[in-house]
């Protein structure tokens, strides 16, 4: 395929799931009116949740879900030794997701009062860069499919992608919607990096934080804020806590 | 014709394709017998009943969500339905139906990516739907323009197709403008065609012949085809109340699997689109049901092949009564979509038909609202019994048949894709 004159390469990719609910594979299935000009500009070698088809010759790996086991250890390491690029894609990939609230808990009491003593085959929540060195982070709690398509254009073309590194609430004023922490709804809007489209406050819900804090995010402030409009520090750190996005940032103890 | 029967014979499909999640087929015959035959249930479990342990209960419905990513719409529904029963909340008429109307989208998108992505490319001889764009691009077109609805829906009723955010206790957090329902009206009537293209192609299809008596087990529609809540019932004649789940599912562990498995009045019983056509067929909207006359498909069917064709009647009977409930919205009053709540210590069951068949959330809350314990029953759990005890059937009819392995191996990840199981939601 050319595009101004230039012919563009058109890599070989595989998606590969781990621990996670599958929804970031369905975002890219989704909407199938541009899905032959996506595979268009990508050969799909590997994709399991759709196709038949498994080869191994990707140049491009496209990880979700957190890894919690050694066979899917063993697995990534592999796909990493293949992969020219690997992107972790979606919260559970990039940050252990909602996967960590289990965390909480000993996992051996985990597997047994669930498994009632049966052996299972489990381990702690990790995300893919505790395991494999991550080239590119997708982010999202699901992955949304335009933002897809905007990286794999930058991937054809051969351009690092610039994520946005300013809060979600920039977003949210562009699209002037009235503010849901102005309406006393709890939001993490001021401290999430954006490029979701604030479609969280936006369907008033208010933000979870599944993109990861912001550049500078001032969790202190926000705090103080969220404690002046009534909302305890229990309840703060829940919702933070919530995606495992500010870990490290914010005591884990409640 | 001499019937030669396969006297050796060696089946191992590890992470069985076009379907969601990870499960493994292993079948052995030695010396023209069964020695081993099993779907196993390989995914690697999340542990969602602890990670709601705790939580303030408005934070259920988003997590639940996230439980599975093609159904996160019935998730959510359920696990808000089952605080709200626990807290006796009664939620406004609109917030009713607008969330049976998300309900109606997901159904739509879950079985069309099924019918269009999963399971046609076995009858198009294709290894997925990516070639299909080249050489039926008129089948892509029409699940597209399905699809395309069923997510627009989606988008406007609940936020987005995969883990909405409207849903909240006691109703919804906003609802759609009366305009913006006018023009969901539009796309639907648009969308109507390519339901009956859909229904020229399938009726193509040659399905298996294979028969197996099961029970079925679904909610007992009460003057409509159900979706959420109430009673529950099963063929067999089995009837309970919705918080009487544990007596419909009475769940069991085995070894070779991380889904659990359940059973009632037989080795195991079946959910989903079957299961709701077989219990509930006197309810399906006319259209549906002439739907299913094309397709040779009558209520009483036990060949589990016909989940197939019962997906595609059911996308013709919610399209239908979509068309009526959003008639019915613009023409009331949709200004009340929330009810308020105070907490108490108490426990609820919230009961709904997921696209796979029924799911249940069951929640113990204390009195400062938070989450004591939880229990999450999913349809694909119910019907791996089921599922396992076909594929033996199967197994053992063909090889009498005197197919040989690739045949078998073939018929046998179809039987599996049929059933549509939703992998690492039964594992959750």
């Amino acid at each position: 395929m050319k595009y101004l004159g230039i012919t563009l390469k058109r890599p070989k990719v595989g998606f590969f799931d781990f621990t996670g609910c599958e929804g970031c594979q369905l975002q890219i299935a989704n909407k199938e009116e541009n899905l032959k000009d996506l595979f268009g500009l990508v050969e799909v070698v590997n994709f399991r949740e759709i196709s038949s088809e498994r080869r191994d010759d990707y140049e491009i790996a496209f990880i979700d879900g957190c890894i919690t086991t050694d066979s899917e250890v063993a697995r990534l390491k592999k796909i990493r030794e293949q992969a020219r690029i690997l992107v972790a894609m979606g919260a559970c990939a990039c940050l252990g997701g909602v996967n960590n609230l289990r965390s909480r808990f000993h996992l051996p009491d985990v597997v047994k009062e669930v498994y009632d003593g049966h052996p299972i085959d489990t381990g702690p929540v990790r995300k893919v860069a505790e395991i494999v060195p991550v080239d590119i982070e997708l982010p999202g709690c699901p992955i949304s499919k335009p933002e897809f398509e905007w990286l794999v254009r930058h991937l054809i073309l051969g351009i690092k992608p610039q994520f946005p590194r300013y809060p979600v609430c920039v977003e949210c004023k562009q699209q002037l919607n009235s503010c849901v922490l102005d309406m006393g709804m709890m939001c993490l809007g001021p401290v999430t990096r954006a490029g979701c489209n604030a479609v969280c406050p936006r369907n008033r819900l208010g933000c979870w934080g599944c993109r990861g804090p912001s550049e500078e995010a001032n969790l202190e402030s926000l705090m103080e804020i969220l404690k002046e409009k009534g909302f305890t520090e229990a309840h703060i750190a829940e919702r933070m806590n919530f995606f495992n996005a500010f870990s490290g940032i914010l005591d884990n103890d409640r | 014709m001499t019937v030669k029967t396969v006297k050796s014979l060696n089946i191992d499909i590890k992470h069985l394709c076009r379907v969601e999640g990870h499960g493994d087929i292993r079948i052995r015959i030695e010396d023209g017998k069964l020695a081993e035959c099993t779907w196993a249930v390989v995914e690697t479990p999340r542990f969602f009943e602890v990670m709601f342990r705790g939580l303030s209960i408005e934070m259920a419905p988003i997590l639940a969500a996230r439980i599975c990513g093609i159904c996160s719409i019935s998730h959510s529904l359920a696990s808000a339905r089952a605080i709200e029963q626990a807290l006796k909340i009664r939620i406004p008429e609109p917030a009713q139906k607008l969330r049976l109307l998300a309900m109606h989208a997901e159904t739509l998108q879950s079985h069309s990516l099924h019918l269009f992505f999963l399971v046609a490319p076995d009858f198009l001889n294709v290894p997925s739907a990516i070639p299909l764009m080249q050489t039926h691009p008129e089948v892509v077109e029409t699940a597209a323009r399905i699809k395309g609805f069923a997510n627009k829906a989606a988008d406007l009723l609940v936020g987005r197709s995969t883990h909405p955010m409207v849903i909240k206790i006691g109703g919804l957090t906003q609802v759609p403008r009366k305009i913006q329902l006018t023009e969901l009206a539009k796309d639907l009537d648009a969308t109507i065609p390519y339901l009956w293209k859909a229904l020229e192609l399938f009726k193509k299809f040659n399905l298996p012949d294979f028969v197996r008596e099961t029970e079925f087990v679904s909610l007992k529609g009460a003057g409509e085809y159900p979706f959420i809540g109430g009673d529950l019932v099963s063929s067999d004649g089995v009837s309970r109340k919705e918080d009487e789940y544990l007596a419909m599912t009475n769940e069991y562990i085995v070894d070779f699997s991380t889904a659990k498995m359940t059973r009632l009045s037989r080795e195991s019983f079946a959910v989903g689109a079957l299961a709701r056509f077989n219990n509930n067929y006197d309810l399906l909207h006319p259209k549906a049901k002439g739907a299913a006359e094309v397709l040779n498909l009558r209520p009483g069917v036990h060949n589990p092949f016909f989940y197939n064709p019962a997906q595609l009647v059911e996308c013709i009977h919610v399209v239908y009564e979509s068309k009526n409930l959003i008639s019915e919205l613009i023409d009331s009053d949709i200004s009340e979509f929330s009810s308020p709540h105070t907490v108490k210590e108490c426990e609820g069951v919230g009961a709904v038909e997921a696209p796979r068949g029924i799911l249940y959330h069951c929640y113990r809350i204390n009195e400062e609202g938070k989450i004591e314990n939880s229990d999450c029953v999913i349809p694909t759990n119910q019907n791996n019994a089921n599922i396992y005890y076909d594929l033996k059937k199967l197994v053992e009819e063909s090889v009498a048949q005197g197919k040989g392995e690739e045949e078998i191996a073939n018929l046998s990840q179809m039987l599996i894709r049929a059933y549509d199981p939703c992998i690492s939601c039964s594992v959750h």
